[in-house]
């Protein structure tokens, strides 16, 4: 049987590992190739690395993070932020990465996830969706949650379906760094949405809200920040405790 | 010993390189190349894979002379070869992503997309699954049955003799996932991307 994953993500700035609450306010939580380690002898079934102000800012210690990383941790890489073209996706997965996930580009040149999708194939290519509530629907964001593209979530979703992404990471821009939970109603509408896997992302606090974003936001996998690399709880336990709420997760 | 894996332009090998890179520290020397006479030369190979059936297809006649050097390699010579995803999946006669495509045609059978059963299973088949072994496999010397390796596929293999067959997975249906015929080994799931259990498998197949 198919495990539902648990993916500890590492935000990360110039090449050292920081926690936004809400994208700003960051403070330093170390090593990231050294976390990275942590989580995967720990048990995480996917590594996330997000470069979250590599818009602009030099993004070459990414990749060296990317390559030391990868040669330690045998379990998937995704990496994301900033990736603005065909070009930075191949060197990221030339470095090492497994996946690449793609927000701001996919939004402004859809040919960025088309080709992408053709020249590496679709299970590297994640297409990473920033949304936020706007009376009855959600809204699509770009450049780390600095613009409203006015795009709806959902028909969004479809669309980058059919571009070729082989999973969706779909993190609410609402609950983001408020460990209030996940904004289960937005993920599991996308999920119903589409026939590829959701990865539900932002707001998680506590355990249980891992259980709801597996049970009732219907995702396939569960992306987690804070919990986990303040030593709140480890990966172990989190997948214990998911183990006891009858979700299958790989022990 | 020589080891060595295709690059062959199919996508991203690094996770394979460094996967094997890990396990052979410095008893086993680990080549990545396309150069014939290295791949004839060489005692096992890997053949790696990702994107499409069609794609890699392309890709290997890309390099001229390269399927008859892999013919020669595993079907004359008899030397171990793993293929690893798509790389097992071309083992094939034929298959179905995008368009028909002639596999290489070592193991009988068809390569098509899984029955997702109407948006019941979300495809691709990503993450975390348990193999099922259903024989003796050389490469599954130590490695417990109901084991958890990495996948991510559309599409699967269906050989013609069940006998190939070495494990399975479930997922919509038993999922060929891995196969041995003689020399000839493959899986659908990548033990590179498997934790120590992957790396187990990988031990196991310079270990031949």
């Amino acid at each position: 049987m198919l495990k539902n994953r648990i993916i500890p993500c590492l935000d990360v700035k110039n090449g050292r590992v920081v926690k936004g609450i809400n994208f700003v306010d960051l403070k330093d939580a170390g090593d990231p190739v050294e976390q990275a380690k942590i989580y995967s002898d720990g048990g995480a079934d996917e590594i996330c690395f997000l470069d979250i102000t590599a818009s602009n800012e030099n993004r070459d210690t990414i990749y060296d993070v990317v390559k030391k990383t990868s040669k330690r941790c045998f379990v998937p890489l995704t990496v994301g932020g900033g990736v603005r073209s065909v070009e930075d996706i191949n060197k990221l997965l030339n470095c090492g990465a497994d996946k690449v996930s793609i927000n701001t580009a996919a939004v402004e040149n859809s040919k960025v996830v088309i080709d992408s999708s053709k020249k590496f194939g679709s299970q590297c290519i994640v297409v990473a969706i920033d949304a936020k509530k706007n009376g009855d629907k959600w809204e699509v964001f770009t450049h780390g949650g600095r613009n409203n593209s006015g795009i709806d979530a959902l028909l969004y979703a479809e669309k980058m379906e059919k571009n070729g992404a082989g999973e969706l990471l779909v993190t609410s821009m609402d609950r983001d760094g408020t460990q209030v939970g996940y904004d289960i109603e937005l993920m599991s509408k996308i999920s119903s949405r589409v026939n590829i896997p959701v990865i539900a992302s932002g707001g998680v606090g506590n355990l249980d809200h891992l259980v709801d974003g597996i049970k009732l936001g219907k995702a396939s996998a569960v992306l987690a920040a804070s919990i986990f690399h303040y030593g709140k709880h480890s990966v172990k336990e989190a997948k214990d405790y998911l183990d006891s709420k009858g979700i299958p997760v790989r022990i | 010993m020589n080891v060595t894996i295709v690059d062959y332009k199919s996508g991203n090998i690094s996770s394979v390189i460094n996967s094997f890179e890990e396990v052979a520290k410095d008893k086993v020397n680990i080549e990545v190349t396309s150069d014939l006479n290295k791949i004839k030369s060489s005692d096992k190979v890997v053949l790696p894979g990702q994107g499409s059936f069609k794609s890699c297809v392309e890709a290997l006649n890309n390099i001229n002379g390269l399927t008859d050097i892999l013919n020669e390699f595993a079907i004359t010579n008899k030397k171990p070869l793993l293929g690893i995803c798509v790389g097992l999946q071309m083992f094939a006669d034929i298959g179905y992503e995008e368009t028909e495509t002639k596999g290489l045609g070592w193991i009988a059978g068809k390569v098509s997309k899984i029955d997702n059963q109407n948006g019941k299973f979300k495809l691709p088949h990503i993450g975390w699954n348990q193999i099922n072994i259903v024989k003796d496999s050389k490469i599954f010397k130590e490695i417990n049955n109901n084991s958890h390796m990495y996948f991510v596929h559309s599409y699967e293999f269906i050989p013609e003799d069940k006998n190939v067959i070495s494990a399975t997975t479930d997922y919509s249906s038993n999922i060929v996932c891995s196969v041995e015929k003689e020399n000839i080994f493959g899986t659908q799931f990548h033990p590179e991307k498997s934790d120590t259990m992957g790396l187990k498998i990988i031990d196991n197949f310079i270990n031949l």
